[in-house]
């Protein structure tokens, strides 16, 4: 199994394995494809190894994958929660950053409902 | 779709005015206060105080370096949540 960045890439098109890693897609797998000559409807097993090494050198210098790229969106995220700002705000009480409305949906950001207990009339 | 280069960062004038005045002369610091929250912060603020106005009050906002680029009103929320009926529990730990 080929391996490329930290990842396991299954055995399909290169065009869709390389999609496998972290901040790849298919367009910058695409253009990956071009630039290092590789089919890309060839499977990843029929590779050769100097095809899989010019993957490697190309995904290495010009593609920000996995590792460094989660902690640059973490640290991207932080700088706004320490600055205070409105965005860092929504970051840090887990609401949609972008002013999307709250009053229904934006389940994603707020994770499962939490249903709260009508208030007791007073009598 | 972000705003033309060409034009140069939003800033009203009046308050640009104001802070090129106060960074000419070093050591005067007074507060400026604007109610323009939709001014973008220019490098040339870092240092200042500025009290940005949310609707009610002025908050004083401490430009830093980073904040350079964001806009006055971020920094000032206009909101303030208190919770809801009933979950007394959340607003006790506060």
């Amino acid at each position: 199994m080929a391996r490329i960045a930290g990842v396991d890439l299954p055995n399909k098109h290169v065009e869709v394995a390389l999609t496998y890693i972290f901040g790849l897609g298919r367009s910058s797998a695409r253009k990956i494809c071009e630039a290092t000559k590789v089919e890309p409807n060839k499977k990843m097993n029929d590779l050769s190894n100097e095809e899989l090494a010019e993957l490697r050198k190309i995904i290495e210098n010009d593609y920000k994958v996995e590792g460094r790229l989660r902690s640059e969106t973490a640290l991207n995220i932080k700088r706004l929660m320490d600055i205070g700002c409105y965005r860092g705000l929504r970051h840090r009480r887990g609401l949609p950053v972008n002013g999307q409305r709250t009053r229904t949906n934006a389940r994603t950001r707020k994770g499962k409902r939490k249903t709260v207990a009508n208030k007791k009339k007073a009598v | 779709m972000s705003r033309s280069v060409k034009k140069g960062p939003f800033i009203e004038k009046s308050l640009y005015k104001k802070i090129i005045e106060m960074s000419k002369v070093a050591g005067d610091r007074k507060m400026v206060k604007t109610f323009s929250r939709t001014s973008t912060i220019i490098p040339e603020m870092v240092g200042m105080t500025i009290s940005v106005y949310n609707g009610k009050t002025w908050i004083p906002v401490y430009v830093t370096e980073n904040l350079v680029g964001h806009k006055l009103g971020e920094f000032a929320p206009t909101r303030v949540f208190r919770g809801h009926a009933g979950s007394d529990k959340k607003a006790e730990k506060k």
